[in-house]
Order: C-alpha cells, then sequence, then structure tokens
C-alpha cells in the first residue's frame, strides 16, 4: 500500500525519462536488457574476431555479416523450436528432459520410414515418402510427449523422474531402431526443411514480400487492441508508443530481411544452378587469381562471372518465427494458455477453479512432443542424415534457453519470445567462439557460466523491484 | 417451510486411520447464513471441502433442492450453483485480476480465443460494485493487498450466480474496514436469497451474522442452535466442552 502512493507522488513529478517511457509501452524491462545484452554479445564477437582476422562486419569483424547472421538463425532453429514448447512445461511447474533422446528417436523412425520402407517400395523421390515421414515424426513426437504426460499426470510420477527415464530409454530406442548406424541420405524434398540446400531459400523477391506483409501485420494488430480498448472506454497506450512500437518492430523486421536478402549463395551452388538451368553467364570481375568476384553486402565474394543469387530467408527460420507467432498466441490467447498459466502459478487454485488439470498436464507434455518431432525434421533434414546422437544434450540447451529466457522454475512466469531470445542468445555465442577458434571445451564452460549468470541477474532484478 | 437448499446426511470422511468428519448431518435454507464453528482440526473445512468437490466423502449422501447430488470434483460443485471462497484465498497469483475473476469460466470471442477486453470489462463493472477502489485490473493477483484479494474471491463467486456460498474465513485476512465490507455483503447477498455457509473462529461475528450455527467437535457434529436463542457462553461451551446448552434443543 505504501509503495504504491509513493509510486503516484513519483508520477506526478520528477519521475524518470526511462520509467515513463516503460509504463508508455508496457515493455518488460528485463526483455529490454536481454535484447542489449544480446547486442552487446553481438557486437563484442564482431570486434573480437575482426582483431584476430579483419573482415567486413559492421565493426571489421567476421560476426556481424549477413553469412554469419543467416547461419546463426538457421542453427538457431532446431532448439528455438523445442524451447517454445518448454517454456509452457516449466511455467505449469514441470519439466522435461528427454526432449533430446525424443529428438534422436523421432528423427531416426522418421529415416527409417523414409530410407528402408517407402524409398525401395515407392521408388526413390516418391511425394508420399516426405509427407508420410513428416507426419511419422509429428505424430510420434506427440505421441510419446502424450505418454510422458500421462505418466505424470495420471500415474503421479514426478515429470523429473519420467523424463529422466526418458532421456535414457529414448536414446536405446533410438540404438536399436538405427541399428547403430547413420541413415542418410534423406528425402530430396524432406531435407528443403532443413534449409540446407537452393530450394529452401526464398530468395530476395519473396523475402521482403513476406517482411513487408509482417510489417502490415504489426501495425493492424496494435490498431486491433487499440481499437478493443477504446471499445470499452478503457485507459489507452499513448499515440506515441504506439508509434514508436509499431516502427521499432517493422525496423527490426526490415533491417534482418536486408541482412539475409545480403547474403549470397555459395558459389558452387550458383555454378552448379547455372550449368543445370543453361542462365547465361555475363561477364565479370576477376580478382589476382582468375576467380570472378562480386560485391555482396559490403562483402566481395567468389561468383560465376558476375552472376549472383541471394538466399533470403530459409526454410527453418520461417518454420521457427511461425511457431513463435503460434506458440505466443496459444500462450496468452487460448484457454489451455491461460490454464497452463494459472496452474504454474497455484496448482491448488487452479483444481479448485474447476480446471481438469491433469488434461492440461498431458496435453503440455504431448505439445512438447509434437514440437520436438518438428525439431527432429528440421535437424536431419539440416544434417541430411539421422543418427541416435543427433539430439545428444539438447534437453540441457532447450531448458537452458527457457530459463536464459526469463522463465522461472518455481512456475508460472515465462514468456514464448523470451525463450526463444534465450535460444539466440546461447547460439550467439557457441557460433561466436567457434568464430574466435576457441575450444569446445572452453565453449561449454562459458555457455554454463552464462546460465548461472543470467538467472542470478534475473533473481537480483526481481528482488530489487519487489 | 421449503425443502432445504443443501442437505448433507451422515457425511464421513477418514484420512488414514483417522476419522476427519464422523456422520455429520447439516442443512441450510434460502437466504440462511449457518456458522460453521469448532476449533481448529474439529473438521469444518474438511466437511465443506466435501460440499464444494475438493474432497470426496466415504459415505452419506448430499441433497441439492431435495433431489441427490453427485459431487465428486469442482466443477460437479459448481455446476450445482456452489461456489466456494477459501481460507487460503485461491486466487493464481501470476496472473491478474479479471484472469481469476474468469478462471475456468473464460469468456470467449466468436473465434474460440480468450475476450480479455469483455473480461476486464466484466470485471470492472462487478468490482464497481463491490470495492469502487479496486483499481489494479492489470496487475498480477501477488501485488495486491489482502482485502483486494479478498474482493476478487467474492467477486469470483458473485460474478457466476452461486446460489450457495461456502465462506471459509472470509474475514481472517482482513483489517476492520475490509471486514465490515464482507459482512455488509453478506448481508446483501442473502437478501438476494442465496443459503452460505460461513467458517469462522470469531464467535462475535457468527453472532453477528449467522442465523443458525453448526458447532463440531473431533469430527463430530455437538449439535445445531438458533443464533438467537443462544448466548456467545453457550457456544463458547459446544466448542470446547462439546456440550449442548441446556435451553436450546
Amino acid at each position: 500500500m505504501k509503495d504504491s502512493k509513493t509510486t503516484k507522488a513519483s508520477e506526478v513529478r520528477g519521475e524518470g525519462m526511462l520509467t515513463r517511457f516503460l509504463r508508455a509501452t508496457e515493455l518488460d524491462v528485463r526483455v529490454l536488457g536481454m535484447v542489449g545484452a544480446l547486442l552487446v554479445i553481438w557486437c563484442g564477437f564482431d570486434i573480437a574476431s575482426g582483431l584476430k582476422i579483419p573482415n567486413s562486419g559492421l565493426f571489421g569483424g567476421s560476426f556481424l555479416t549477413p553469412r554469419n547472421i543467416w547461419t546463426l538463425l538457421v542453427q538457431t532453429s532446431s532448439i528455438a523450436v523445442m524451447t517454445t514448447g518448454m517454456v509452457l512445461v516449466i511455467v505449469m511447474r514441470q519439466i522435461d528432459l528427454s526432449v533430446g533422446s525424443m529428438l534422436s528417436m523421432v528423427a531416426v523412425a522418421g529415416a527409417v520410414v523414409q530410407v528402408f520402407e517407402l524409398g525401395p517400395w515407392l521408388g526413390v523421390g516418391h511425394p508420399i515418402i516426405w509427407i508420410a515421414a513428416v507426419a511419422t515424426c509429428l505424430l510420434l513426437g506427440a505421441a510419446v510427449g502424450a505418454f510422458n504426460g500421462f505418466l505424470t499426470a495420471y500415474l503421479q510420477i514426478p515429470s523429473f523422474i519420467v523424463t529422466l527415464g526418458g532421456l535414457i530409454a529414448y536414446s536405446g530406442v533410438a540404438f536399436l531402431l538405427a541399428s547403430g548406424v547413420t541413415i542418410a541420405p534423406m528425402d530430396r524434398t524432406y531435407s528443403i526443411i532443413g534449409g540446407g540446400v537452393p530450394q529452401a531459400w526464398l530468395g530476395p523477391t519473396w523475402s521482403w514480400l513476406l517482411a513487408l506483409a509482417t510489417c502490415v501485420l504489426i501495425v493492424l494488430g496494435i490498431l486491433n487492441s487499440r481499437r478493443q480498448r477504446q471499445k470499452f472506454k478503457f485507459p489507452l497506450r499513448p499515440v506515441w508508443a504506439e508509434v514508436f512500437l509499431a516502427a521499432t518492430g517493422s525496423a527490426i523486421v526490415l533491417g534482418l530481411t536486408k541482412v539475409v536478402n545480403s547474403y549470397p549463395w555459395p558459389f558452387m551452388l550458383i555454378k552448379d544452378y547455372a550449368i543445370a538451368h543453361h542462365v547465361t553467364i555475363p561477364a565479370g570481375v576477376s580478382d589476382r587469381n582468375g576467380n570472378a568476384i562480386c560485391m555482396a553486402g559490403g562483402q566481395v565474394v567468389r561468383c560465376v562471372d558476375g552472376l549472383i543469387y541471394y538466399t533470403g530467408y530459409a526454410v527453418p527460420v520461417l518454420i521457427t518465427v511461425v511457431v513463435g507467432a503460434a506458440m505466443t498466441f496459444v500462450a496468452s490467447r487460448t484457454k489451455f494458455g491461460r490454464y497452463v498459466y494459472a496452474i504454474g502459478g497455484n496448482p491448488e487454485a487452479a483444481e479448485l477453479a474447476g480446471i481438469n488439470t491433469r488434461m492440461v498436464t498431458v496435453k503440455v507434455f504431448a505439445l512438447m512432443g509434437f514440437l520436438t518431432g518438428l525439431s527432429s525434421i528440421i535437424a536431419s533434414a539440416r544434417l541430411d542424415a539421422a543418427t541416435n546422437s543427433l539430439g545428444q544434450s539438447n534437453e540441457l540447451y532447450v531448458i537452458a534457453a527457457a530459463v536464459i529466457g526469463g522463465t522461472s522454475l518455481a512456475g508460472g512466469v515465462g514468456t514464448v519470445y523470451g525463450a526463444m531470445l534465450g535460444a539466440l542468445t546461447m547460439q550467439s555465442i557457441q557460433s561466436g567462439m567457434q568464430l574466435l577458434n576457441l575450444p569446445a571445451a572452453f565453449q561449454n564452460i562459458v555457455v554454463g557460466t552464462v546460465l548461472v549468470l543470467a538467472v542470478f541477474v534475473d533473481q537480483f532484478y526481481r528482488r530489487r523491484v519487489k | 417451510m421449503n425443502a432445504p437448499l443443501v442437505e448433507m446426511r451422515n457425511i464421513s470422511v477418514s484420512f488414514g486411520g483417522i476419522k476427519a468428519v464422523d456422520d455429520v448431518s447439516i442443512d441450510l435454507y434460502p437466504g440462511e447464513v449457518v456458522g460453521l464453528l469448532g476449533h481448529n482440526g474439529a473438521g469444518k473445512s474438511t466437511l465443506i471441502k466435501i460440499l464444494s468437490g475438493a474432497y470426496r466423502r466415504d459415505s452419506g449422501q448430499i441433497f441439492i433442492n431435495g433431489s441427490e447430488a453427485q459431487i465428486s470434483n469442482p466443477r460437479d460443485a459448481k455446476a450445482y450453483g456452489i461456489e466456494t471462497i477459501y481460507q487460503a484465498l485461491a486466487l493464481a497469483d501470476n496472473v491478474d485480476a479479471a484472469a481469476n475473476l474468469f478462471l475456468g469460466r473464460e469468456l470467449m470471442t466468436p473465434w474460440g480465443t480468450l475476450d480479455d477486453v469483455a473480461m476486464e470489462a466484466e470485471a470492472r463493472k462487478v468490482m464497481a460494485r463491490l470495492n469502487p477502489n479496486f483499481k489494479r485490473f492489470k496487475e498480477p493477483a501477488a501485488s495486491l493487498s489482502g482485502g483486494q484479494r479478498q474482493s476478487v474471491a467474492i467477486a469470483r463467486a458473485i460474478l457466476f450466480n452461486a446460489k450457495i456460498l461456502i465462506m471459509d474465513e472470509p474475514t481472517a485476512a482482513l483489517g476492520p474496514h475490509e471486514t465490515q465490507m464482507v459482512a455488509d455483503l453478506i448481508q446483501e447477498l442473502k437478501r438476494q436469497g442465496l443459503g452460505i455457509f460461513l467458517i469462522d473462529h470469531d464467535i462475535h461475528s457468527v453472532m453477528q451474522l449467522c442465523d443458525r450455527a453448526s458447532v463440531m467437535k473431533n469430527g463430530q457434529l455437538v449439535g445445531t442452535v438458533n443464533v438467537k436463542d443462544v448466548t456467545e457462553d453457550d457456544l463458547l461451551g459446544m466448542i470446547i466442552l462439546g456440550k449442548n446448552p441446556e435451553k436450546a434443543a
């Protein structure tokens, strides 16, 4: 009570610019903090890598180049997709340690279907093959997840134990299914989902159109919510804050599109494509060794005699964005999402309010399994192979991403976009250290430290606010 | 007199070897407030949780408006118009007041999504009646004071047109002003014809608010008396000694 009085007094005058800005835009300080940390990490790695070997990045390094940003987004996809589900699991005071092993098991099952079962029967490249493989992965994932949820909710076995058992058991199943070997290659259409082939790249035109459509959606969304609040005469955000949010959102979308649209295809693929499609190759500029060179995003790249193609957004990145939007919708706009948060906040109150908490638990785990199935498709398609070690340790990265993104293990608190930012942060640190040629063991030390540090900062902030 | 709104007949429940409620029968009529009194562990809360569906009885019957009711979970109880305001103020701390008000019975848009704006509008309407000072609709319940949380809990019950209201120590966490507010509210709901079970430790407020009082001790019913016919000392005797007053039968 005393607190609210003091805030009121400060509202009248002397309130800081930042506080007023945050109140008007209703932005979460912790998300802003995370975006800030991410920018610092990005710039830091660009500067550090530039000191080693100068390149065309924003600060003279190789981190903030279109090529690295593009790769970073594709690399983050698999973990980011799973972490959107893990947020809900953790918010509901549960945990799923089995996602890594489940990813391997499901990916191997999908690979067995396309390579050993349908491939020889229907003939390589038949369109049913990739559809069947995708359906297998998604359905198997959802079923295994629902099974985890059933054991947790109805047989009352703690989810930590259920999924710890799953972590061990599912990797065993994966090994048996694959007979311990690597299954490759995947169906041609299936591998598009991994983003490693030219067919998986949207190209500049479609990327720009998609970006514009997204900007329109952002503006429409803000207008719609404003109209709703007007209808019921609720307090409105100031107009400058609405404009600021729309402009910032659009700027991020357009800026990112500009970046991915300046990443050219690899040299060899352009050559293959030109030959296969009988493209007339214009005369280009050659470097000292006689190789053709082109400019791409301020960077000199090898190309085929002045012929250059740009990638634009890759399929797995689009899948991740769609999953992120869908899961944000589920978490904030549906009954199911509301119940997940209510159960996380006070399981007893939720039960007494008449919520079927057991059913919600099963659904959350089934959703987690479905998303793991989706990630298994992305991961195996990207590698163009499936092995029983494909998802090894993924559960730890997925949980770490959710936690770095502000999800509280005590339950009730966490956001989908925060967790996705967490996944991007972790992947940035890893790939940055790879650019600096630091050994893998060192990368593990840093990622582990960042996880603990992120939670410490978050706790510290929360205590200060309260 | 009409049929009782609620009749609980020969209810028993045990946990492990302990009989928490032992062959207890109580009833409640429309427009009546029945107080449930007894020491901690006397079985009041357990008895009431059977009616609200949180616990399942071992034996006995429940009649609502004269016909037997099957209540095996909180959803069943709500279907009979039974709303409960719990001692622990059962709110989900991480979601806001409007979301708590509608928890389990959310308003939806025609597209099947949560209609948060409509829920906030309804919440503002009901709170304007209950607690006009309440303005913190957008903040998580954790940041509300005891009285504000209580008004949210009561608003929940009112919003869904409860016929039978169970209040488990509704004023335990409240200051004097808020306690008076709850007392006024109980009178108002009584006039509207609701039946209210009021669990309370404070004999004074029971004398003030209730029409009848049922006293429990060690899981058994000591007796049910008309509050007008007894003194506070009589009630104390029932609670402490398990002895019925001589003049009231």
